[in-house]
């Protein structure tokens, strides 16, 4: 039983940051039908990004309080890794609009090999860590030698992840943003026709994705304390698990699917085999698409001749 | 973007406002280079000698970086936007000899690039005898490998037109398959080769069986995963595949059973030659060009079948397509099967050349480089794939070769790390610069020449 709690607690924990990063996927997917083959790469430069802001303050700036570093750090992050890909956008899919299908899938698998391969020339290939932040725990459950904990990390992050989907989620529904997001995504050429600035929108939907993987990049730095050019691929891909599995362009799916992957990541690793956790993700991403397409929230797509 | 002023307007207003509008875009662009690059150029973070990380700064490299970038931008808006609004609007006729030379050149490019490749290593032993052998294996070998890659998803992606993430993992399966058998069964390459083959074909079927309802994206990510799944498991099942390790002194294919060796029984002996390690590297560059080619026949040749017309049709609209009464289910799976057919022996080929296989050689970014072949060459067309094979695979190892740098730049640079950076953007360079590829995209074999109307006398009353 408290193996069970324990373990809930970290797939929530490993969950959010899986749907934050999912939300980034399932908007673009949503928005121009493409899979965004480097926004798991660009979560990993959002954690590199972390990472040095994090040095600047400690090591140069000296600063002592650590809740306001990590707000600082959550910002500078969110700030140039939307940067980031508000250019990749303009630069590796804009031009690519409206041609032929495949070109934007190969224009970003060529953006997510350079970003990996220009994080490892310019940072080197070695693993980066940093001393652990906020190391308290708070006990919640006492069991004969085993005890549930959860960390104040767990609890940043769980509470981070809330009130960021509470913004979001009325960005997209209540303002007039939200509003053109969700026109473009119906029909990009009557969108356009009523007055929508298509491609702002859409450069605004890749800035908030960024943004949003930049905050899971860095509570992905500061629960791990440890990131490396390649980790955008493995954590990528299951975020687009959970995408797929809310069902795709649903962004409260994108969460739903994240914590359910997340769970069933730790629940695999706690009580089958730690080796096959990746295959239990890979595996569940394969049985959703081919038995339910549609995923959890999502709507069923009628094909039309 | 730099906009032409109307030609109505005084010319020199017009340079003018040009030459500001183009400053001021420069000025953009290297603000927004100099933010975009500031984080991970404008600092390093490096391990002091407690383990501890630290920060070094690298602003002349950011700033030299970022003047670059500027100079090309202003470089462009001021020469290259100006000279291609000129060309657009210069009357179109083309040269008559011009395409006259493009028609030879598409004539005999094909048997001019076949009669290269069987010359190919001897031009190399003549003319470099010191480094025949690298720049055989290297880059006669290795591309040929990739193009016989590229030809067998190019039936499945190109021909078919179901796009699959997963191949690597057909190749993976008949480099396993070859490794395993020969190890415990002591059984020869040209017997493992086609079983190697069947066996992948088995699994492309197995695994096209689940997926036939999805397309698209959703089929990519799918088999993505399954490539994922199968290398996982050839890393975690350490007592079949030996894990990480891999398998290592898999036999060395023979020529009709005699091995490649310096003993008393070995190719050189037999043959009253001086034993020489070339033997064997000269025999691998022929079985992999016989391999390729036969690649290339069956592709040719099933695509003039039923089985091929359907691929292609499949590919243009599946929707017809079952209208029509072709049984989507079977072209699909044959599709898979004879492309998971080719990787298993392009992977077998692989595992006999290396010696050496293990689970690192076959990741994800394996099948993303044979699908950019394939889509870079230009869907569906053999020349393009193996066009782009030898730009992106040759060009890849060309850059281990460029030592020389190390004069420009010092010691500490290393050619060889900008590998992968330089494959990647060249990646969305091309798509950007040509998104149906270097060649162009196959039209389907079969199709009206000419558009036809139906007569009366054809679509008689009530027989539909």
């Amino acid at each position: 039983m408290e193996v069970f709690v324990q373990q809930l607690i970290n797939g929530i924990t490993l969950g959010s940051i899986y749907g934050l990063i999912a939300i980034g996927y399932t908007m673009v997917f949503g928005i121009i039908g493409m899979v965004n083959f480097a926004h798991g790469d660009v979560f990993m430069v959002s954690s590199f990004i972390a990472l040095i802001a994090l040095l600047i303050l400690t090591t140069w700036l000296g600063m002592a309080s650590v809740a306001l570093a990590l707000l600082i750090v959550l910002i500078v992050a969110m700030v140039f890794t939307s940067l980031v890909n508000w250019v990749i956008e303009r630069v590796a899919y804009r031009p690519l609009r409206g041609s032929f299908r495949l070109a934007p899938l190969i224009s970003a698998i060529g953006m997510s090999i350079f970003l990996s391969n220009f994080v490892q020339v310019t940072q080197g290939p070695r693993n980066k860590s940093v001393p652990p932040l906020l190391q308290d725990v708070i006990v919640i459950m006492e069991g004969n030698g085993y005890d549930v904990t959860i960390s104040y990390r767990q609890l940043i992050i769980w509470s981070i992840t809330a009130v960021l989907l509470a913004a979001f989620w009325y960005l997209v529904s209540k303002t007039s943003l939200g509003r053109a997001q969700r026109a473009c995504e119906q029909d990009q050429k009557m969108a356009a026709l009523v007055g929508v600035d298509v491609d702002r929108t859409i450069s605004i939907t890749f800035v908030i994705g960024a943004a949003l993987a930049a905050v899971a990049g860095t509570m992905y730095l500061m629960y791990y304390g440890v990131v490396n050019f390649s980790d955008g691929f493995v954590p990528g891909i299951k975020a687009f698990t959970a995408a797929v599995l809310g069902g795709i362009g649903s962004l409260p799916g994108a969460v739903i699917g994240g914590i359910l992957i997340g769970l069933i990541e730790t629940m695999w690793s706690a009580y089958f085999s730690i080796d096959y956790k990746d295959v239990a993700a890979f595996s569940i991403l394969a049985i959703t698409l081919i038995f339910l397409p549609q995923g959890l929230l999502g709507r069923p797509e009628v094909e039309k001749v | 973007m730099a906009v032409a002023a109307p030609d109505t307007a005084l010319p020199h207003t017009a340079a003018r406002a040009n030459l500001a509008h183009a400053l001021k875009d420069a000025a953009i662009t290297a603000l927004i280079s100099f933010a975009l690059l500031l984080p991970l150029i404008g600092f390093k973070t490096v391990q002091n000698m407690r383990n501890e990380l630290e920060l070094e700064t690298r602003i002349p490299l950011l700033l030299a970086i970022v003047a670059i970038i500027t100079a090309a931008r202003l470089f462009g808006s001021l020469v290259i936007e100006p000279w291609r609004e000129r060309r657009a609007l210069r009357p179109h006729a083309e040269d008559a000899r011009l395409t006259a030379l493009k028609t030879t050149f598409a004539n005999w490019f094909t048997p001019f690039a076949m009669g290269f490749v069987l010359v190919y290593p001897l031009i190399i032993m003549v003319f470099f005898p010191q480094g025949a052998l690298k720049w055989i294996d290297n880059f006669g070998i290795q591309i040929l490998i990739y193009i016989m890659l590229g030809w067998g998803l190019n039936i499945v992606v190109g021909l078919a037109g179901l796009l699959d993430l997963g191949y690597v993992a057909f190749y993976a399966v008949g480099s396993y398959a070859y490794a395993l058998l020969a190890k415990e069964f002591g059984l020869s390459f040209w017997i493992l080769l086609p079983l190697a083959g069947i066996l992948s074909a088995f699994w492309g079927v197995l695994l096209g069986f689940p997926v036939l309802r999805l397309r698209g994206d959703y089929l990519a990510i799918v088999t993505l995963a399954f490539g994922e799944i199968i290398r996982l498991i050839l890393i975690n099942w350490v007592s079949f595949t030996g894990g990480y390790a891999g398998v290592s002194g898999i036999p060395r294919p023979t020529l009709f059973g005699i091995p490649f060796n310096a003993t008393e029984q070995g190719f050189a002996a037999t043959f009253g030659l001086e034993f020489n390690p070339i033997h064997r590297t000269l025999f691998l560059y022929y079985v992999i060009l016989a391999l390729g080619l036969v690649t290339a026949y069956v592709t040719i040749r099933l695509r003039q079948l039923p089985v091929g017309r359907a691929w292609e049709a499949l590919r243009e609209d599946e929707i017809a397509c079952r209208s029509l009464g072709i049984n989507t289910t079977n072209t699909k799976l044959t599709a898979f099967a004879m492309g998971a057919m080719f990787a298993g022996f392009a992977g077998s080929f692989f595992a006999a050349r290396q010696g050496f296989i293990s689970p690192e050689s076959f990741t994800f970014l394996e099948s993303a480089t044979i699908l950019s072949i394939v889509v870079l060459g230009g869907m569906g067309s053999m020349i393009g794939v193996a066009v782009a094979a030898v730009v992106m695979i040759g060009g890849t190892e060309i850059m281990r070769e460029l030592d020389f740098l190390k004069y420009i730049f010092g010691n500490d640079f290393d050619p060889t790390q900008y590998r992968m950076l330089i494959f990647g953007f060249a990646m969305v360079l091309i798509m950007i610069w040509k998104p149906r590829g270097l060649v162009g995209t196959r039209e389907p074999s079969a199709f009206y020449k000419e558009r036809r109307t139906i007569l009366g006398s054809h679509v008689k009353e009530g027989h539909g």
